[in-house]
């Protein structure tokens, strides 16, 4: 991951949340999608609470989280699909909170694709064209031009339930944008793709959404899949918004300790800050580059496992005896005890359980975050707590998929 | 798609045609003729407790010799290979498109006293039997009938079961015997139970068979409910209250069973 | 297969088939008996052909038949789309409605929607027992089929289809003609072709609910306590046949719905 230059670190964190905050005025008249104060809820579980958000025209939007964090519920109320309990949609401006589904301009590319099986992959593409009672010529040329987009050209008169995933896949694409939608809602399309079909789809995506100019609004569970392809990333969880920026602001600067455990991998540990630039933890103090914090406030720290460096005992700030050394391809995962808490480094350099090391921490390599709800939630560092949420969710999922049945 | 209101015409239609006329019979059973509240026609059909029990008795004789017929043959054809499994499964199921009036009516002519039976047994020196008209031709009637009820949820449950827990058993040492007992028989239990239902419902609350091939002399609870709604002696009081008891018999009954169930359904129905 | 179980295998279709193949084949013979072959003959068709009675009653099952289907297919299939919008303990209890008729005995749902049918008829003069009833009957009893058909092809569909249409630009009643219907057709279909059977075989309920309308398997009633004539067995013998071609039909359905699944699942697991 590309680090930000220093300088530029923190003014860039200011601006998105100038950008993003809610309530100005002339930023939403640029916007083609606004939500304002959306409230919702199923069977009086609060799916979204007070929700404000605004997508500028032509972006990438990834809307990031765990499942049940109620990012998909942002996109269907987007799309129509669920009428928010309280607060406005804006399309361009314009109220659209009543408007159904199909007078919208917008469309969807749905969990597991919902291509139409008693149709062919040409009937398929050009629905949404016939629908709109277009002419047959127009419609032929729009869904060739489609289909050579996605690559499938030869495949119309192919059964939907013959193609590979992959090519469903595409034949969604092609369906949605055939209707010429001026944003494109995409609710995890690639989660049901193997690795490396879901990379090279990753990188297809991306070059539609910039050959065709339209807002994406993309929904993953997936930070790698997020912080790659998006301009920018709505970090969600408990049906709020934790956090909206850059995937670079997102990743260097967290603002809370959920962020930081959701996005890559971190050490959270508990710390105060002396002063502006100076703050304490694991026994000691470090020069760091927050501040506009109060004297002595609790705050939570991250250090990213791989910003940790190596050094011998003596000469590192703090030291401690390694536990477990686990080879990961690229780098060693090296857990670390340190004064009986365990840290996370990220290492090209192998070493052994039971050696005592030395870590260097710079001043760059430590982020401060003001404490949240999430403070103390999400263990010591976040492989471990990686593993457990990920678990929770796949229950999660299943149970909202066989609830949502 | 949340349109529950779809389903009200259904709901409505159900409540009226079925729902109320439950309720009618339950109404019936316990008033007289004249409407007043009454608990005679429910002490009468303790009158009748020898045509229950007969009920009963050749009802749960059908089923267990169904059972004994059926398990054997609905593992042979859970075993046997894709396509001679779906020829058999249609054969099996064929009989039961044929009304089975005419099924219980082909009975009647091959056990009369003169009938192709007693001709064939005249040949080899014996009988005439009394075959017809007796409690057995009444039981062979209902196994005739309802055998494919006992057949079909037994194998439906068994082609079901993984065959890579039948590989697991015999990986883990069981031998064919030991896997059948172990692991087909305890996994085959819902099948048992729903064809147990299918077959010994119908078989307790029958009337033609009875009529048919019983004579007049095995009267079962079917033919005393006919009797009582178009039959010689018309009372719709008593005729609800023997409805009525049969139902919860009935009730009662697959409450025992399902006992044995743990829960799901996965007998299911099938064609 | 072993010769054991083939040997077990064949006993049981020869029970089960014996007497059919006997009433068949005598349908051909040139005499009264049922034991004795005289010749062949297709006389007993002919008569069949000529019995006014015979004939009305077919016409009578045929036209009841066909609207319990249409009827029983709209309502059902409705019932369906509604129940799936439905929450649980809404779900359930709609399902307890749709079950009722099926576990009843038969003779307890006949005899009940009789007694609805002569206090309609007493009290407010309505509905007095005929076609109507018979219709409704049947309509009642086929129902719950239906739903039963229709659910499980509502639950296999991709619940984002109707979605999908809508998202596409159909309002969402064409989003249902043109995307759910073609999806849920197969059960559609397997539904309909179930009611028209129930409808055509069904006894026992048709026999409390016609009041003096004949029906097919009435009159074949009739005709066994009446003087017996091979003309019965002509008419099994054509029953049977178009039940086969009618079966065959189904099964064919079946085979290609379950090739299109298997295609489907292959897609899913190349992806």
């Amino acid at each position: 991951m590309a680090k930000v230059a220093l300088g530029l670190r923190v003014p860039l964190r200011s601006v998105s949340q100038l950008i993003y905050r809610k309530g100005d005025a002339e930023m939403e008249n640029k916007s083609i999608i606004s939500l304002q104060n959306i409230a919702v809820s199923f069977d009086g579980d609060v799916v979204l609470k007070d929700l404000n958000l605004s997508i500028r025209d032509g972006e990438f939007v990834t809307l990031l989280g765990p499942s049940g964090c109620g990012k998909t519920t942002t996109l269907r109320v987007i799309g129509g699909f669920v009428t928010p309990d309280s607060g406005d949609v804006f399309f361009n401006g314009k109220r659209i909170n009543d408007l159904p589904p199909h007078k919208r301009t917008v469309n969807t590319i749905f969990q597991k694709y919902a291509l139409f099986p008693h149709l062919n992959v040409y009937e398929n593409v050009a629905f949404g064209m016939r629908v709109h009672k277009r002419k047959e010529s127009e419609i032929r040329d729009r869904v060739h031009e489609m289909l050579q987009m996605v690559n499938l050209s030869g495949f119309e008169k192919r059964k939907v339930d013959s193609l590979s995933g992959g090519q469903q896949q595409r034949v969604a694409i092609a369906r949605a944008l055939a209707n010429h939608p001026k944003v494109l809602l995409l609710d995890e399309p690639l989660g049901a793709l193997d690795l490396k079909l879901r990379k090279d789809m990753q990188v297809e995506l991306k070059n539609i959404q910039q050959q065709t100019g339209i807002t994406f609004i993309f929904v993953t569970h997936d930070q790698e899949e997020a912080l790659s392809m998006s301009d920018t990333v709505v970090v969600m969880d408990k049906g709020q918004i934790q956090q909206i920026g850059s995937p670079q602001d997102i990743y260097n600067e967290p603002k809370n300790a959920f962020v930081a455990d959701f996005i890559g991998e971190s050490n959270i540990v508990d710390g105060i800050m002396h002063d502006n630039y100076l703050v304490e933890f694991a026994g000691r103090k470090f020069d760091c580059l927050d501040f506009g914090f109060e004297k002595m406030e609790p705050v939570d720290v991250v250090i990213r496992p791989e910003d940790i460096k190596v050094v011998p005992p003596l000469q590192g700030h703090i030291s401690g005896e390694v536990t477990s050394v686990t080879f990961k391809g690229v780098h060693y995962e090296i857990i670390v005890d340190v004064d009986g808490f365990k840290w996370m480094i990220q290492s090209t350099e192998i070493q052994q359980p039971g050696d005592i090391i030395g870590m260097i921490l710079d001043p760059d390599d430590i982020h401060i975050m003001k404490k949240s709800e999430y403070s103390g939630e999400m263990g010591d560092y976040s492989a471990f707590s990686d593993e457990i949420y990920e678990e929770v969710h796949q229950e999660e999922q299943e149970q909202t998929e066989v609830e949502g049945d | 798609m949340k349109s529950k209101t779809a389903a009200i015409p259904y709901v409505i239609w159900m409540l009226i045609f079925i729902v109320v006329p439950m309720a009618l019979v339950v109404f019936f059973s316990f008033t007289d003729r004249s409407g007043q509240f009454t608990l005679e026609n429910i002490a009468n059909v303790g009158k009748y407790s020898t045509v229950f029990l007969r009920s009963i008795w050749l009802g749960a004789l059908a089923t267990a010799i169904c059972l004994l017929l059926g398990y054997p043959l609905a593992y042979i054809i859970s075993r046997a290979a894709g396509g001679r499994q779906s020829v058999m499964i249609m054969l099996v199921m064929l009989p039961m498109w044929m009304n089975f009036l005419l099924r219980t009516y082909a009975w009647m002519t091959l056990l009369e006293n003169n009938g192709l039976i007693n001709k064939a047994l005249g040949l080899i020196g014996l009988g005439p039997f009394e075959l017809i008209n007796t409690q057995g031709a009444v039981v062979l009637g209902m196994v005739y009938n309802f055998l494919p009820f006992m057949i079909l949820p037994i194998y439906s449950v068994m082609t079901k079961i993984d065959t890579r827990i039948i590989e697991a058993a015999q990986d883990l040492g069981a031998n064919g015997r030991k896997v059948f007992s172990k692991v087909i028989l305890p996994l085959s239990v819902p099948g048992i139970i729903t064809g147990i239902t299918m077959v010994f419902v119908p078989a307790v609350s029958t009337f033609i068979i009875s009529k048919m091939l019983g004579g007049g002399a095995n009267l079962l609870i079917g033919d005393l409910i006919d009797m009582q709604f178009l039959g010689n002696s018309y009372n719709p009081n008593l005729g609800s209250a023997i409805s009525l008891v049969l139902m919860v018999l009935i009730m009662i009954c697959m409450g025992i069973m399902n006992q044995f169930d743990d829960g799901e359904n996965t007998g299911g129905m099938m064609i | 297969m072993k010769t054991v179980s083939k040997l077990y295998t064949g006993l049981i279709f020869l029970f089960l088939y014996a007497p059919i193949v006997v009433l068949m084949v005598f349908s051909f013979n040139d005499s009264k008996s049922r034991v004795v072959w005289n010749g062949f003959t297709f006389d007993w068709y002919r008569r069949l052909f000529e019995d006014k009675e015979i004939l009305n009653a077919l016409s009578n099952t045929l036209i009841i038949a066909v609207i319990t289907a249409v009827c029983a297919t709209v309502l059902g299939t409705a019932a369906a789309i509604g129940i799936r919008g439905m929450n649980k303990w809404m779900k359930r209890t709609v399902m307890n409605l749709t079950n009722l008729p099926m576990v009843n005995p038969e003779i307890v749902t006949g005899v009940s929607m009789l007694l609805l049918f002569v206090f309609l008829n007493d009290r407010i003069g309505i509905l007095k027992p005929g076609m109507v009833t018979l219709i409704i009957a049947h309509i009642t009893f086929s129902l719950p089929y239906v739903v039963l058909n229709v659910l499980p092809k509502l639950r296999q569909m991709d619940p984002h289809l109707y979605e999908a249409a809508q998202d596409l630009g159909c309002a969402p009643a064409s989003a249902f003609f043109k995307v759910v219907l073609p999806e849920i057709m197969p059960g559609i279909v397997t539904g309909m072709i179930m009611a028209f059977t129930l409808s055509i075989d069904d006894f026992v309920i048709s026999y409390f609910t016609s009041g003096t309308t004949q029906t097919l398997p009435i009159a074949i009633y009739s005709m066994t306590r009446k003087i017996v004539s091979p003309e019965i067995n002509a008419l099994s013998t054509l029953l049977f046949g178009a039940v086969m071609v009618l079966l065959i039909v189904i099964n064919l359905r079946q085979i290609r719905d379950q090739r299109k699944q298997k295609l489907r699942r292959k897609g899913a697991v190349k992806a």
